[in-house]
């Protein structure tokens, strides 16, 4: 008995539309544990070489981790994964809400999708019942409403995810959604489930999930929420979320403003946390066994319109918000509204949006290509952009590709402000003074992404001082007000990106949230002692879990060398803008990104992890980890 | 007396229904519960958790005078009940289960859920 384990791979051939089970193999769970785990050794055992992203023979994978659906905090996290169309290589996004714990409770770890539906398809699981169902009906239709109908059809008691026309027209930055604004937002991966013409996913289920002691875990279970509740952070940051962090990124100086042209607006009181609360929270909206919910659901009020949403969270706030002007909270919700509807992850849609916009600004797209006269903080000409790329008319079909697929069609020096890592665009974190944050966009394997790595707080504190290892919560309520900031110490970042590169998998692979214990500062060891509760074996957060997560590290750079023929040290290199342009205002005014600093960086982190000076594993570093390629 | 949900500060977390199948069956399996999250969304968007606040309709109904109160709390006699069922369609909130023996089951006050409800949402007077 695999305890902690729903004990099942489905498999679903969407060409044939033959349906598999097959027992979880052990091996895979000895080696790999869980979650991204399970969808790092996938990848690259099961997908085939050279295969194109919307190729029907790409596989998407679905995985839960040991901990998901259990009674822990915040058990509900579901990893997707798939060969991302945005950057050729691995790709991977994770989801919180309610669909992977019914897909444990079903009897289901793994779900490894391949081929292409004839016609446009939902899949629908009800326990042991998996079935490939017609959805011509819901083609076309928004994220949401297609949601809402799929419940109304089968039951409030099925979790449902879709694509929006976004995916269905494989714009590079779709994503799935679920939950009424729930997102597994990066890397394409919603792109990849439309070129395989399935619509939607529903999931119903009702069995027990095996713990090894049931006891233990109801005993466990109970300290550790209560232990959540004993941390500050439990009534000081779950308020706000992750919005709460707007105001103490933009006193630091590294809030993405004007298509990361600068890292500080005048404007955040306008769109942070509290901002929310004031004009348009209904509710508190929590993921599955959350006691920190993040989720804001509300109302947003705009001439364009009236709109249930949740959200808008951090990344939104800077990317659609301060990145592309938006000043007002309404407007920022609305805009949220939009890509939650058609699909389009907030991040890089974001970012695609304040990329076009300067590109019109600098004369690159003109007024006819965009079909109207586009202005940075306008939310009609934001909502315009949205609504091309989704639909892929005209401007955006190229805008459609990302910002380093556009830059490519567009010319001009747009290269030079196309801010991404990869293919992927970066995240809300400017990072011309914030070196170690830097360096974790810089080399994530999936493209530049914060859900990789996130040291800012020490990048700060290597600048003006303070704690290294504050948890967000703390170092929001400590504040931050300066008039200016030195530049930030480059030297001893390379340790400090390790261990935050290696954590974060960590929850990824135990298939819980990360929050608890980035956010608030629930310490680890009640991680090792749930997961024996569940599975009767003993796992050491700071030395297996972490090597484990060292290793998936390696794999994934692994496929990325396999799938992209001249992959290596060019790719981890950030936008031009970062090390040629000063920024021009706020705390961070005058500092930019020496290029000696990144390359120095590279070569302590290649030379760290074990790699060559083209950012290749070592023979020696893969046998250390028993991988065999 | 007894339980009582607040929906102003749900968040539809079901830490609750965690809780009440892992307490009293010793699995982990919230569609066992005896209880029930219900999320209505996108509009209005609220959470409401359907509970049993000991009203009595299951005893009035139940053929074999097998649910009987018992402090505050209406228990089934397991030596009584027949296993009819009338309990579980006289239920108003849909909250009395039916185990694996098709033998019902309920809400015996045990408290957890009010216990670990992290938002307070469920509360015992």
């Amino acid at each position: 008995m695999l305890y902690g384990y729903a004990g099942w791979t489905l498999r679903i051939d969407l060409s044939r539309r033959q349906v598999e089970k097959e027992p979880l193999k052990p091996e895979w769970v000895d080696e790999f544990v869980g979650g991204r785990g399970f969808t790092s050794k996938i990848l690259y055992d099961e997908n085939p070489q050279g295969v194109e992203p919307f190729d029907p023979e790409n596989r998407f994978v679905i995985a839960m981790g040991p901990l998901s659906g259990l009674f822990l905090p915040a058990s509900g996290k579901t990893h997707f994964a798939t060969k991302s169309p945005a950057t050729g290589g691995y790709g991977d996004s994770n989801m919180g809400g309610h669909f992977g714990v019914n897909m444990k409770y079903a009897g289901y770890d793994i779900a490894i999708l391949s081929g292409k539906a004839e016609t446009p398809s939902y899949i629908f699981i009800d326990d042991d019942t998996v079935e490939i169902r017609p959805a011509d009906q819901y083609w076309g239709k928004g994220s949401t409403e297609v949601e809402e109908a799929l419940k109304k059809e089968l039951g409030e008691d099925f979790q449902v995810l879709t694509i929006g026309p976004a995916g269905e027209n494989r714009v590079n930055f779709a994503c799935i959604s679920h939950d009424f604004g729930r997102q597994a937002g990066r890397i394409g991966i919603g792109a990849v489930l439309g070129s395989k013409n399935i619509k939607a996913m529903a999931v119903r289920g009702t069995k027990s999930i095996p713990v090894f002691d049931p006891k233990g875990l109801l005993k466990k279970g109970k300290e550790t929420y209560a232990a959540c509740r004993e941390k500050p952070g439990f009534e000081g940051w779950t308020p706000e979320g992750t919005a709460g962090i707007t105001n103490w990124c933009n006193d630091v100086g590294a809030l993405p403003t004007r298509n990361f042209q600068t890292s500080h607006c005048d404007y955040a009181d306008q769109i942070n946390g509290k901002a929310i609360l004031k004009e348009l929270k209904i509710t508190d909206k929590g993921c599955f066994a959350c006691p920190i919910p993040c989720g804001k659901y509300g109302r947003a009020k705009t001439k364009l319109g009236e709109v249930y949403v949740e959200g808008p969270e951090y990344e939104t706030l800077s990317l659609i918000g301060s990145n592309c002007e938006l000043s007002d909270v309404h407007a920022v919700a609305y805009a949220n509204y939009i890509c939650d509807e058609l699909g389009l992850d907030t991040c890089s849609a974001g970012a695609v949006v304040a990329f076009a916009l300067e590109c019109c600004e600098k004369g690159l797209i003109t007024t006819e290509d965009m079909g109207m006269d586009v202005k940075w903080g306008d939310l009609e000409s934001v909502a315009h952009i949205l609504k091309l790329i989704s639909s892929r008319q005209g401007i955006g079909d190229i805008l459609a590709l990302g910002v380093k697929g556009a830059a490519e069609k567009i010319g001009g020096d747009s290269d030079k402000f196309a801010i991404h890592v990869k293919g992927l665009e970066w995240t809300g974190y400017e990072s011309r003074n914030a070196p170690g944050m830097m360096l974790g966009y810089m080399t994530a394997d999936v493209g530049a992404h914060h859900s990789r790595c996130w040291v800012l707080g020490s990048d700060v504190a290597n600048a003006v001082g303070g704690n290294k290892d504050a948890n967000v919560h703390d170092l929001i309520s400590g504040g931050a007000d300066f008039d200016r900031i030195p530049k930030a110490d480059h030297r001893n970042v390379v340790p400090l990106v390790l261990k935050s590169q290696h954590l974060r998998p960590a929850f990824d692979i135990l298939g819980t949230c990360r929050l608890q214990y980035m956010e608030i500062g629930l310490e680890t060891e009640y991680y090792e002692e749930l997961y024996y509760c569940a599975t009767g074996k003993k796992l050491d957060f700071n030395t297996d879990l972490l090597i484990l997560s060292e290793k998936i590290w390696h794999l994934n750079r692994m496929y990325n060398k396999r799938e992209i023929p001249d992959f290596g040290r060019k790719y981890d290199y950030p936008p031009p803008r970062f090390y040629e342009e000063t920024i021009p205002n706020g705390p961070n005014k005058g500092h930019v990104m020496d290029f000696e600093v990144i390359e120095q960086m590279l070569d302590d982190y290649y030379a760290a992890r074990g790699w060559d000076e083209n950012g290749i594993p070592t023979r020696s570093t893969l046998e250390k980890h028993g991988l065999k390629l | 007396m007894g339980l009582e949900f607040n929906h102003e500060t749900c968040s539809g977390c079901k830490a609750c229904e965690l809780v009440c199948s892992l307490q009293n069956l010793r699995v982990v399996n919230p569609s066992k519960a005896m209880l029930k999250v219900t999320a209505k969304f996108p509009v209005p968007g609220k959470y409401y958790v359907q509970i049993c606040d000991q009203c009595g309709e299951c005893a009035e109904v139940c053929p074999q005078e097998a649910i009987r109160l018992k402090g505050e709390t209406y228990r089934i006699d397991k030596n009584m009940c027949d296993g009819c069922l009338v309990c579980v369609d006289a239920c108003p909130v849909n909250v009395i289960k039916v185990d694996d023996h098709s033998m019902p089951y309920k809400c015996n006050n045990c408290r957890q859920c009010a216990e670990v409800c992290p938002r307070d949402a469920l509360t015992f007077h």
